[in-house]
């Protein structure tokens, strides 16, 4: 089956169809990945599929024969930890073939469990220990003003990820001037390593704390793409603040026995569970959208 | 020679509103730290160009990676301490490991902040980066050097940490010296011994090697102001035709200069080594000169340290 390299040739009224079944095929991917490293964050990678999808398909500004452009809109994966997806995702995008997927975590690698921009095109920043992503974004979002260029800077940081005191530094300063062209997406899947996030420190309301440190917050459905698409295609939030979309999802989406467990924050299927994953999340691709019918 | 004494951090800020206005990617990031940094004229003249991210020193790393992904060329300004040892991951993860165009200014390095305590020295930054990859570590010894590596650190692609004092030293570098990464800077030839130093003591050094000399004792003064990368030729040629080497620094005597010498020395041709800084320990309260007196880092305590080493190293004839 042919998949277009961008949505741009798809009928926007199946666009979020279209989309949901990109998602998927990133989840297949990222468990197929997972499940022959033997580890990783499957429900992490589940999470955030429909996120990254969206943005990568419909809403950056990127050219993946020229990653260095330098007017490129600029996405930091801040939750290095969910590689799979990630990896997923620029390999479908085109950025480097899918085959190199297979090599997920294997010896000399350029798939490292946590990506490298030295390694990897369309990698735009070295993450894995949290909250590093802001920090940069908030740097690159200055740049485009000093530079005199619009292009605009995305950050997906896991909710757990908050946790870690540099990203409100970052929130000060990103407030402080006034750095509307940046857009941060918070995967709110309220798991975290040892437990619920709101077991382990409480979180909520996460929403007030964005806009007490002076972001345009709105919360949104993160596996909704008509409403991810809707948003991000509306951004800024509200002109001269940085935007704050809390993305609510579900750890593990879209594999009934992962689904909103804190085991499954790194478990690894098995040969077994990773046929019945597939296999619900291949239900939807037999639908045909306008593209692929 | 010139007595005058300079405070290289007016070497390094003049030098760099000079790089600012001939290059518009040039932005410098500070941690509220205007003053101590000597950055008020640099504000005033390219305020689009400045960014105080407040007291916030993992996020004023972070930003300057994220500049230098937006292709400025950050020069991210603070004190020595909160710089390195506050920001130490986002050192190791954002700067070395992504190999980001960033260049670190760590202010009044060592034991600058005398009285101020242990919290404001900085005697383990050059532990702390020497370590990191990609990331070249440099320690410049007067105002002259400070220019000559401010030109260059706007040439090299890829992190540095710049550690400079605040400790006012007089110029020991020939007034056309360009710099070299990675090179050590002859002084002042000798056969007899190696006194090796980088910073401020530098000076102290060469004033070593005056008393030494009237002891009768030629020695070899080498600025190692590059102390990541090294210049390994020149510390295996002192090895092998010098008596011994003592190095000076201010720092740990652990996981500084005299590490990294002891390690090549160590490895590929044992000699005497003798390694002057600060002893692994927390110093007490006190000035910068009177901290740097009582861990002998003075001319009187090189030329002791190195008569000693020759003593223990004197061969049978």
């Amino acid at each position: 089956m042919g998949i277009p390299l961008s949505a741009t040739s798809i009928d926007p009224a199946y666009l979020p169809l279209w989309l949901h079944q990109q998602a998927n095929r990133v989840r297949i991917d990222a468990l197929r990945m997972v499940h022959h490293a033997g580890i990783g964050h499957t429900g992490g990678d589940m999470s955030s599929a429909d996120i990254l999808t969206t943005l990568y398909f419909a809403i950056l500004n990127i050219d993946p024969d020229n990653p260095s452009e330098p007017t490129r809109d600029r996405f930091i994966m801040s939750k290095g930890h969910c590689s799979g997806a990630f990896y997923s995702v620029l390999a479908e995008r085109g950025f480097f073939p899918k085959s190199m997927l297979e090599t997920y975590m294997d010896p000399l690698s350029k798939l490292n469990g946590h990506p490298d921009r030295n390694k990897l095109p369309g990698v735009e920043a070295n993450t894995g220990p949290l909250g590093h992503g802001l920090p940069i974004a908030v740097g690159s979002a200055l740049a485009a003003r000093m530079i005199g260029l619009n292009y605009r800077t995305f950050i997906l940081t896991g909710d757990g990820e908050q946790q870690e005191g540099s990203n409100w530094e970052a929130c000060m300063s990103a407030a402080h001037y006034g750095l509307d062209s940046l857009t941060l997406i918070v995967d709110r899947n309220r798991i975290q390593q040892g437990d619920f996030t709101e077991k382990t420190i409480r979180m909520d309301p996460l929403p007030d704390k964005f806009r007490a440190f002076g972001f345009a917050t709105e919360e949104i459905d993160g596996h909704d793409h008509a409403a991810l698409l809707s948003r991000l295609q509306a951004l800024p939030i509200e002109a001269g603040k940085p935007s704050c979309l809390i993305a609510n999802t579900i750890k593990g989406k879209g594999i009934s026995f992962a689904e909103n467990k804190p085991e499954w924050h790194h478990g690894v299927p098995n040969a077994e569970q990773l046929s019945s994953a597939i296999a619900e999340l291949s239900v939807i691709l037999t639908t045909k959208t306008e593209a692929t019918a | 020679m010139s007595h005058q004494l300079y405070d290289c951090r007016d070497a390094y800020s003049q030098e760099l509103e000079a790089l600012a206005a001939a290059d518009p990617r040039i932005v410098a990031v500070v941690n509220d730290s205007v003053s101590s940094t000597k950055l008020k004229n640099f504000r005033a003249k390219f305020p689009d160009r400045f960014v105080n991210v407040g007291i916030a020193e993992q996020n004023m790393v972070g930003v300057g990676a994220g500049l230098a992904l937006g292709n400025m060329l950050p020069y991210v300004c603070g004190a020595s301490c909160f710089l390195t040892a506050r920001a130490c991951e986002q050192v190791k993860v954002d700067l070395g490991y992504t190999n980001s165009n960033v260049k670190l200014c760590g202010m009044s390095s060592g034991v600058a902040y005398g009285e101020l305590g242990p919290t404001h020295h900085s005697i383990e930054d050059f532990a702390f980066t020497r370590v990191i990859p990609n990331l070249a570590v440099v320690a410049p010894a007067d105002s002259i050097e400070t220019r000559a590596l401010m030109r260059y650190s706007a040439t090299h692609i890829g992190p540095m940490f710049l550690r400079m004092s605040r400790v006012p030293v007089r110029n020991v570098m020939p007034e056309n010296f360009t710099f070299t990464l990675g090179k050590a800077h002859m002084l002042r030839p000798g056969n007899d011994i190696t006194l090796m130093a980088n910073g401020i003591l530098v000076e102290r050094a060469l004033d070593a090697a005056a008393i030494l000399l009237s002891l009768g004792i030629e020695a070899r003064v080498l600025n190692m102001s590059s102390v990541k990368p090294i210049d390994r030729e020149a510390i295996l040629d002192a090895a092998k035709n010098t008596r011994g080497i003592v190095t000076v620094e201010e720092h740990s005597i652990y996981g500084g200069l005299g590490g990294a010498v002891a390690e090549i020395v160590a490895q590929e041709h044992p000699t005497r080594i003798k390694i002057m800084g600060i002893p692994g320990v927390f110093a007490p309260t006190g000035s910068s000169e009177f901290l740097l007196e009582r861990f002998g880092l003075t001319a009187e305590g090189i030329v002791s340290a190195a008569m000693q080493l020759l003593a223990r190293s004197r061969k049978p004839a």
